[in-house]
């Protein structure tokens, strides 16, 4: 197995993006990343896709063919993958592009991932989401996606004593950093007082605790390390990457106030790495509910089980602790498409560690962890980078 | 052989409405038709209950009060006016819910308001005949009344599933008996949603005519006085026709006391009369006499006569809700909430 | 229109039937072709074990924003019961104000509608969970 860099980075705004079709939001992240990595297209050997509905979004399968397709690359006849794992396709999708440069088989590789959530109307778009949860034993009773999320939020406040004012924390936080970010969604700061008033979406859970609806596209360019300096001064290297699976239904788990994917996921990455929590400086995790970050941030081994509300109230993963998470704005202020919120994540940790991210740089940062969920943790994946010089 | 109960059981929704708090919205005198009718209140069924949750609750409260196998169960009949499908029996999904299936057969019957007491003669005739080991009969409604209608201060929902059979018989069926005549009191057609009435007319022509000679013949043939009878059970549309019909018939007010449901439930249809059977059975005592005749618009009678046996003393105590638990165990509903709840409101299609 | 998805888990939905493990005796609601415990030694050993419907609401949420089916019944409460037997199923707790639901509070099942596929379609049926009630003993009249 031979050490993988990435040698580009490229996204879109993300958000309600009336004037771009999947296609075309595919295409420019992807035609940005690769500018970004100073190639001209004919040296990329494959592609990956993470994308977790365009079937039930846009009526549209097969994003593989057509993203190849409208980037120019099918009429050099790559192979094109299209990887799924509901929330988790981008980190999926990235996982497979690193295990394919990894491995010799394919030297450039380039992953993406879209989504193209605003096709569709609200309760729609509702139902989709929800696709993620088991269909035919928690959402045809009635357990909406937040709902699911609800139900693990009370059980931590009831095992653990987490406030909703520390959920609400989480979401102040990331509104704070995606104010910092030209690209997120939401740019602008909240206070707690309304995350807590909010309307109800399923309690203990209101509008604010939950990420939004978006369109987006995100894509990275793959190279084997020792080929990287042809094409980039500042190569990031894959120090990790791990995965996991858990019962689909959250009925099912061991325990629902822990994401065994999530720690499974991370102990093969840090031990892939080589690396323990304490080398990391920041990490992106996948909030798509407030509950989701505190959750994260424990099961990733960076707090222990239960304090995850505290130390985000107590301002330890903000801009300029010794951890900061989700500098980006996390899912909840840069916005969550689907399937590109993993390869989003891949794209700020690499912006972090070139040292290119401006007023939400985290001083030196050196080795940065992204976490991407499917479902309530039915999937996880956790990949680990590093600055490279 | 003796044929006759071997186990009853009952359900009713928990809402309530008031008759008060339909004239409120219709600009009647919700207090003088509440005394009209004798009707206090009448009970609602939840969005997510119909006469298949109904009766499934009803007939499992039946099984739970005794020991016999659902696979030695070889016929279920639901009797119904608002079955949840004009095709497709409400019978087969309460046979797959009770783990009757699928050796048995089963059929919806219509007959207004007496639809679960022919249910019973039915299952009575089988069991009689050697066909069948044990039958189960039920009656159940969430029957609608027109917005601002007189039926829509006692058309509510309830219903109760009978175990017959000819082992560990409880209350032996002495007799059945029915007057039937092609009579247009009260219909529904086909796609309509609310039924029409002959107002006065289903009265003498309707209601008395038909119980009182159903209850005349019975008599008749048993060779009974009213005074033989412990209680007595008769459909209850609403609380005062059936005080009539016992006053006319000389039955005392204190004999159809138990079994007198609709002044607090409504008019549950066809599951008045199982209702209000199952009411008396929950207090009956080995050897009490029980006298029932139901209604149906249509319009027809069936009548029993029914004596309680020893073994009612081994059903079981205490597992399911008497019809009194269930009675008590309310909420009531304002006229919008009910009006939702009931598919009054006209809801936006969805799109696909 | 689902017919059979919904049809062919008629069983489980009505009565609440599960599988036990021929192998390791394990427990499990839906029911399942394999142990995951025990993997293909479990092949063939699945047998189906009906749960007895009781148990306690382990967490719970109250829904407000709700998917197009449920528009009458929001908001509704949804909850992960443990069962009596040690497993957990997902369903909905009705019967009582949302504001009445708690952590460690007793339930039992019930059959309700759960759905329709429209006015004209079929209609699904299925357990959801209501506070237990204790029923009084029946007694003979004075």
């Amino acid at each position: 197995m031979r050490d993988v860099a990435i040698i580009g980075i490229g996204d879109t705004k993300f958000g309600e993006l009336w004037d771009y079709s999947f296609r075309e939001l595919g295409i420019q992240a992807g035609l940005a990343a690769v500018a970004d990595a100073n190639l001209t297209g004919e040296e990329i050997d494959a592609l990956y896709v993470g994308n977790m509905s365009a079937g039930r979004f846009i009526e549209q399968e097969h994003i593989g063919a057509l993203i190849a397709d409208y980037s120019g690359m099918a009429r050099d006849h790559i192979p094109a993958t299209r990887v799924e794992a509901a929330g988790a396709s981008g980190g999926l999708a990235f996982r497979q592009g690193y295990m394919a440069v990894a491995s010799g088989m394919h030297d450039i590789v380039v992953v993406g991932g879209a989504e193209k959530m605003t096709d569709v109307g609200d309760v729609q778009s509702n139902e989709i989401q929800a696709t993620a949860a088991d269909q035919q034993w928690e959402t045809i009773f009635g357990a909406t996606f937040p709902s699911l999320h609800a139900m693990i939020a009370r059980r931590h406040m009831f095992e653990y004593g987490t406030t909703r004012e520390q959920l609400a924390a989480v979401a102040v936080k990331n509104h704070k950093h995606g104010s910092l970010n030209p690209k997120a969604q939401f740019q602008k700061e909240i206070k707690l007082d309304t995350v807590l008033k909010a309307g109800p979406v399923a309690e203990p859970l209101g509008m604010f605790d939950c990420a939004p609806v978006s369109d987006g596209a995100a894509a990275v360019v793959l190279c084997p390390l020792d080929k990287a300096k042809k094409y980039t001064d500042t190569p990031v290297k894959v120090l990790g990457s791990g995965q996991a699976s858990d019962t689909l239904a959250l009925a099912h788990r061991k325990s629902i106030t822990q994401f065994d994917a999530t720690t499974l996921a991370a102990k093969r990455a840090l031990k892939h790495a080589g690396i323990t929590t304490a080398d990391i400086q920041l990490a992106e995790v996948h909030d798509n509910f407030t509950i989701s970050e505190i959750l994260a941030i424990e099961d990733l081994g960076f707090f222990p089980k239960g304090t995850g509300g505290k130390a985000t109230q107590d301002g330890q993963t903000s801009l300029g602790a010794r951890l900061t998470v989700n500098t980006s704005g996390g899912l909840k202020a840069r916005g969550d498409p689907m399937g590109a919120t993993g390869i989003a994540q891949i794209v700020e940790l690499v912006t972090q560690l070139r040292g290119e991210a401006g007023k939400r740089q985290v001083a030196d940062a050196r080795i940065g962890l992204a976490q991407n969920v499917g479902g309530t943790g039915a999937t996880a994946v956790v990949n680990i980078l590093g600055r490279v010089n | 052989m003796e044929v006759g109960i071997v186990s009853y059981g009952a359900y009713l929704p928990r809402y309530r409405i008031a008759p008060q708090e339909i004239g409120r919205v219709w600009g009647t005198d919700g207090d003088a038709m509440s005394r009209n009718l004798l009707i206090f209140s009448k009970s609602v069924p939840s969005p997510d209950e119909d006469v298949i949750t109904i009766s499934i609750e009803a007939a499992r409260n039946m099984m739970r009060r005794c020991d016999v196998s659902p696979q030695d169960i070889g016929a279920i009949y639901v009797g119904s006016e608002s079955h949840p499908y004009a095709v497709k029996p409400t019978g087969t999904v309460v046979a797959e819910a009770i783990e009757a299936s699928p050796n048995l057969t089963v059929a919806d019957y219509e007959f207004a308001c007496k639809a679960g007491t022919a249910a019973i003669q039915t299952c009575m005739g089988l069991v009689g005949s050697g066909m069948i080991r044990y039958g189960v009969a039920i009656g159940a409604d969430t029957s609608q009344g027109a917005p601002g209608d007189a039926l829509e201060y006692s058309a509510s929902a309830g219903g109760a599933a009978y175990l017959i059979g000819a082992e560990k018989v409880i209350a032996r069926i002495n007799r059945t008996c029915s007057f039937t005549t092609d009579t247009p009191d009260f219909w529904r057609r086909e796609g309509q949603c609310y039924p029409m009435h002959g107002g006065r007319f289903t009265g003498e022509p309707a209601y008395f005519k038909h119980v009182l000679t159903a209850a005349k013949n019975l008599m008749a043939t048993m060779g009974t006085k009213p005074s033989d009878y412990n209680h007595a059970v008769f459909h209850q549309p609403n609380g005062k026709f059936p005080v009539r019909a016992a006053k006319q018939l000389g039955f005392s007010e204190k004999q159809i006391e138990v079994g007198l449901l609709t002044p607090f439930i409504g008019n549950t249809y066809s599951g008045a009369v199982p209702l209000g059977l199952a009411s008396i059975l929950d207090v009956a005592k080995p050897g009490d006499r029980i006298f029932a005749v139901a209604y149906g618009s249509g319009a027809g009678s069936d009548a029993f006569d029914i004596t309680v046996t020893d073994e009612i003393l081994n059903l079981k105590q205490g597992v399911v809700p008497t019809v009194k638990d269930l009675v008590e165990k309310k909420k009531f509903l304002d006229y919008a909430t009910y009006a939702k709840y009931r598919g009054k409101i006209k809801m936006r299609e969805a799109a696909e | 229109m689902a017919v059979a998805r919904f049809w062919r888990e008629n069983e489980p939905r009505y009565n609440l039937t599960g599988s036990k493990c021929g192998n390791c005796g394990r427990l499990y609601f839906p029911p399942r072709t394999v142990c995951p415990v025990c993997h293909r030694k479990s092949i063939g050993k699945m047998e189906p074990f009906k749960l007895k419907g009781t148990g306690e609401v382990m967490t719970f949420s109250v829904v407000h924003d709700a998917p197009s089916q449920f528009e009458l019944q929001k908001p509704y409460v949804i909850a992960i019961i443990q069962m009596d037997e040690g497993i957990r199923v997902t369903g909905q707790v009705i019967d009582c104000d949302p504001a009445e639901v708690t952590i460690g509070m007793k339930v039992q099942a019930v059959i309700r509608k759960l759905g329709e596929e429209g006015p004209a379609g079929v209609i699904h049926y299925g357990y959801k969970f209501m506070p237990v009630v204790t029923p009084s003993a029946e007694a003979p009249a004075p």
